[in-house]
């Protein structure tokens, strides 16, 4: 992962790597008022980074369950049509991709 | 220059259960391409993952027949990564909370076993050779995405290809021994990724690692590691830099391939997986589970060499093949001779076992059929090179061992009319052997006892011929 | 007989007519595709509907017989997988998607004899508050066509305004049912997280979705939420109502202890809301509640925590849009290109900023500061609930600081767009319900009020919205609502 500059300026090479990472697919010119866009955003929400939480456990749940587990049985899945109807370039049994390239 | 490896393994076994991890789908291999797919393994909209009771168990079998903390708590995390194998573009796995924590297995820490789902399977076309580079596109097969993967990663305490080998062979056995995975190579439901590097010999700090990526035997990824030492040895040795990478073994050529170098770490962005609740197994369920295990191969191997006296190499390959071994078991109880039973079963028995292939209780060759082979040898009514050819005769012949060698012509001489007559013969044929022996050639005693045997077709029972030997000649 | 007006028409008063042979099953159901024909060219609620399977069902339940609620039409946000029909959670990167499953709530529907009329308008993944944010053109508010209807369930909200459907399902992560109704004068519910199974709506972020009804009043939200309300066990994270629901009826408010957690309102209410507000609070110790002041010290913080968890979960929820299996693919040489170009054609800009903000708040060395630490403001702010809820049975609060605004006033200030939502996002945070109900205009607009209580509270969120509904005698109807009655 890149070093970014700090929690709040954006350079415009985060902004491009984040996209990366995301597939976002940003062109040059986005690249700055979306940086300028994000910082705002970030700026705001920034604001928590600074308190002193320390002990405070997460929660990355509102509800307490534990264990909750399905048994071992199959159930009819899709049909191979099914799973092929809405494929954007279906081959034959399968889906079809570019090549993985580099 | 004296170099050293440190040697971790990273390894993937796919858990035996009927369906797959987070869907319902038939967990299955071979069926035909996207046949065993849902709205949830082809990650549709608002598909949901339901973890699999039975592929936790199966994790925490391995995990308590590896010795490893079960901790109270485990969770799930995304792991966020873009490629057509992984639908959600996440893969479900655990991060910080593993179902299985450190353990210890012959010697060697195991950092942890998590589970997670496996990836779909991508096949390459129009680039010729299968391989990614210069393909055309992909087709992508759902079936074994989401299939139940325990990822067990090793602390780097191993030293060199044939101690991984080793360690490998028993991990593999005891898995098999749990029933949670066939870890079959050549299927994939077992998958070893090694991360090797070389130090000074000597040294604390760790040297440069490489990761080797599935090797599809134990043979090459002996071999594999050995030629990475080698090319890490070799690179140090002439002073340069060892670079982080990731690397294909051809076994074929004995050489190694770079697949990537790592420019970048990955940012897998792992975060708690939402759509699920933690695990907490209770203590009462890890005992049942615990209970439940049948006796591990370890286990076996010394008790293999305690309670029969075997050597250490018999106890382990025994322990390593459980039919074998409870063959061996039940002849050593019948024959009551432990030493035989396991000259036997790692002998004659193992070589018919091979070129027969069959398993050792569909074999013709009955432990009780055998044991009474065992017995006839202890009463010397056959010899063991007798007994030999009566064990090849009972393959195909369901005759019990007394009646095969006699058949066969090959009982022993034993009764000592018919031995004395054969051995008056031989002494009158030698009057010079004879006197010799008298006037104090008395290693002559060899020269008489291999006539003796050879003039009774090899039926003669040694040490009976001996003693009248002496007998007749009087000393 | 006269054609039937589906305006103001609640779906107990619809079952009422079905049940008195008044009218078939298919004639209430080509009443409201009449009612849409009409006005939905200008009020765009509807993404689409599919008539023909609408009155198939129709036509069974009148052959076959029907009873109850059987045969009374719904209306389904488009973030609901239905099988076979279109299902585009409003954006381009799901353009001629066709599920082949249906979500749990639309089965439920199915199940108990409901009759789809089609699929609602929303902001793209349900990420906005006006619907602004729908790639296919936005839903405007029935009661100023200039005005946004709230969102992101601003097609849900603003079709049972409007008489094109008696109720309808909405999903709220941060406000998306409460806002939209308040903006729109009718009422929805918010349920407890883990309440209505999650199975087969698209996900925005996870562990905030929540699947609600919206309806002209508090009888109906209830009677819609005995129908979607029930175990499923493909969603891990629902657990269903510990009790059967209730259908409302209370009067009074009394021997319940209320409380307005004044902090709160520091953040800057409207004028007109703030006064119809504490009118209402007033109104609620008439009806007999003892009404008390409290604190949420944390919730303060509940937009930054909100505006870091929520894009951090859609950021790995929305990865799976990647032009493999289905939806949008735009070609490319290789696979990571054809990703990058099919996810820059096929998302809007709202959905590409949160992406952004989450992957960015998720990444190495930003994960303690950022999400990490979201999580544990999130704990405070649970707490602060809990601990309000050992002293009162219920909280009181704006649904919305405003009244509904026009067309593009926030749409380019995304920080004014999310403080729309500050009174409904912590109830989110804390997996609590919220109820919102009109509770009068402010020049000419609805404002809501919302009612919280502790998770699985539902029944007392229903009698007290009941009982307040009775004695304010809002009328949902909007005065120039396009035809006028019928
Ligand atoms: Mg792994
Ligand atoms: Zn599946």
């Amino acid at each position: 992962m890149a070093h970014y500059d700090s929690a709040m300026a954006l350079s415009d090479s985060d902004v491009r790597h984040v996209a990366r990472l995301a597939r976002l697919g940003l062109h040059e010119d986005e690249v700055a008022p979306l940086r300028a866009e994000l910082e705002t955003i970030l700026q705001h929400v920034s604001a928590i980074a600074e308190l002193d939480l320390a002990g405070v456990p997460v929660t990355s749940h509102p509800l307490e369950l534990v264990n909750v587990l399905a048994d071992d049985i199959p159930i009819a899945c899709a049909t191979r049509d099914d799973a092929l109807a809405n494929a954007p370039d279906r081959a034959g049994d399968g889906f079809r991709v570019p090549p993985i390239g580099a | 220059m004296s170099w050293e490896a440190v040697i971790g393994l990273e390894i993937h076994v796919q858990l035996r259960t009927e369906t797959k991890m987070f869907c319902r789908c038939p967990n299955r291999y071979g069926d035909p391409p996207n046949t065993n797919v849902c709205a949830v393994c082809l990650a549709h909209p608002g598909m949901l993952p339901v973890a699999n009771r039975v592929a936790v168990d199966q994790a925490l079998r391995v995990g308590l027949a590896l010795g490893c903390r079960i901790p109270a708590r485990s969770k799930w995390d995304r792991k966020n990564y873009f490629y057509p194998d992984s639908p959600k573009a996440y893969q479900i796995s655990q991060y910080d909370e593993p179902l299985c924590a450190e353990g210890s297995f012959t010697g060697v820490r195991i950092t942890r076993a998590h589970l997670e789902e496996d990836a779909a399977k991508t096949i390459h076309i129009g680039g010729g050779d299968g391989r990614i580079a210069g393909s055309g596109a992909s087709i992508v097969d759902f079936n074994r995405c989401g299939t139940p993967l325990l990822e067990i990663v090793t602390e780097p305490d191993l030293r060199g290809g044939a101690e991984a080998r080793r360690f490998l062979t028993l991990l593999r056995a005891t898995i098999v021994a749990t029933g949670a995975s066939d870890c079959d190579l050549e299927k994939g439901s077992l998958r070893v990724d090694a991360n090797v590097s070389v130090r000074r010999s000597g040294d604390e700090e760790l040297g440069v690692k490489c990761e080797l990526k599935n090797m599809n035997s134990f043979r090459f990824i002996e071999r594999g590691i050995a030629a990475e030492i080698r090319r890490q040895a070799a690179l140090l040795e002439a002073g340069e830099p060892v670079l982080q990478a990731t690397l294909h073994y051809d076994p074929a050529s004995d050489s190694l391939s770079v697949l990537r170098t790592k420019e970048e770490a990955d940012d897998y962005r792992y975060f708690a997986e939402p759509d699920l609740v933690p695990v907490e197994p209770s203590p009462a369920h890890l005992e049942a589970l615990a209970a439940a295990l049948p006796e591990l191969p370890l286990v076996r191997m010394d008790r293999l060499r305690a309670a029969h006296g075997l050597p250490d190499a018999t106890a382990e390959s025994l322990a390593l093949t459980p039919g074998l071994a409870d063959y061996f078991e039940e002849l050593a109880a019948l024959a009551g001779d432990a030493r035989a039973a396991a000259n036997w079963v790692m002998g004659e028995f193992s070589a018919h076992l091979n070129a027969s292939g069959s398993d050792p209780h569909a074999s013709t060759v009955t432990p009780a059929r055998l044991a009474g082979l065992i017995a006839l040898v202890a009463e010397g009514a056959v010899s063991s090179t007798g007994a030999k050819q009566v064990f090849a005769a009972m393959i195909d012949d369901p005759a019990d061992a007394a009646a095969l060698t006699e058949r066969l012509g090959l009982g022993q001489v034993g009764d000592t009319d018919a031995l004395g007559a054969i051995v008056d013969e031989v002494l009158a044929a030698s009057p010079a052997e004879v006197a010799a022996y008298r006037g104090g050639k008395v290693q002559l005693i060899g020269f008489f006892t291999g006539q003796v045997m050879k003039a009774s077709g090899g039926r003669a029972d040694p040490k009976a011929v001996q003693s009248l030997l002496r007998e007749r000649l009087g000393g | 007989m006269a054609a039937l007006s589906t305006i103001g028409l609640t779906a107990e008063g619809a079952a009422m007519l079905l049940d008195a042979r008044a009218v078939s099953c298919v004639e209430l159901a080509e009443a409201y595709l009449r009612r849409i024909d009409a006005v939905d060219g200008d009020l765009h609620a509807f993404l689409r509907t599919h008539p023909e399977e609408t009155l198939a069902r129709a036509r069974a339940l009148d052959e076959g017989g029907r009873s109850g609620i059987e045969g009374v039409p719904i209306g389904l946000k488009d973030l609901f997988s239905t099988r076979g029909i279109e299902t585009t959670a409003g954006s381009r990167i799901l353009e001629g998607f066709r599920p082949i499953i249906d979500a749990d709530v639309v089965e439920a529907c199915a199940d108990a004899g409901l009759i789809s009329l089609g699929k609602l308008n929303m902001d793209e993944f349900a990420m906005g508050s006006s619907t602004e944010h729908s790639a296919y053109g936005p839903t405007r508010n029935p009661w100023n066509q200039a005005l946004v209807p709230g969102g992101s369930s601003g097609g849900s909200a603003a079709a049972v305004a409007a008489g094109l459907a008696p109720w309808s399902l909405g999903t709220d992560t941060g406000g998306s049912i409460r806002q939209p109704a308040a903006f729109c004068g009718i009422v929805g519910l918010k349920p407890t997280y883990g309440a209505v199974s999650r199975y087969g709506v698209v996900a925005f972020a996870s562990s905030l979705d929540q699947v609600g009804p919206f309806a002209l009043n508090v009888r109906d939200v209830a009677l819609l939420l005995s129908i979607i309300a029930r175990n499923d066990p493909r969603d891990s994270t629902n657990v269903g109502l510990p009790a059967p629901v209730e259908l409302p009826e209370a009067e009074d408010l009394k021997g319940l202890r209320l409380a307005v957690p004044r902090d709160q309102l520091d953040a800057g209410v409207d004028a007109g809301v703030a006064a119809l507000f504490e009118a209402t609070v007033e109104r609620c110790r008439a009806l007999g509640a003892e009404v008390s002041e409290t604190t949420l010290p944390h919730a303060g913080h509940g937009l930054a925590a909100y505006y870091l968890i929520a894009p951090s979960e859609a950021s790995a929820n929305l990865a799976r849009y990647d032009g493999a299996r289905y939806g949008l693919r735009v070609d490319a040489p290789d696979v990571h290109a054809m990703y990058s170009e099919t996810r820059r054609a096929g998302f809007g800009a709202e959905v590409k900023r949160r992406i952004m903000i989450g992957t960015y708040a998720l990444s190495a060395g930003y994960f303690d500061a950022y999400y990490g630490q979201a999580q544990r403001v999130r704990t405070l702010i649970r707490r602060d609930f809990a601990k309000a809820f050992e002293q009162y049975d219920a909280l009181l609060l704006p649904t919305a600081p405003s009244v509904a605004f026009p067309f593009g006033a926030k749409l380019y200030d995304p920080l004014a767009m999310y403080a729309n939502d500050v009174f409904t996002l912590p109830v989110n945070l804390a997996g609590l319900p919220g109820l919102s109900i009109p509770c009068g205009l402010a020049d000419g607009l609805p404002v809501g009020f919302q009612i919280i209580g502790p998770a699985f509270s539902e029944n007392r969120l229903l009698a007290i919205g009941h009982a307040l509904e009775r004695a304010i005698e809002f009328d949902p109807v909007p005065p120039r609502i396009l035809e006028g009655r019928g």
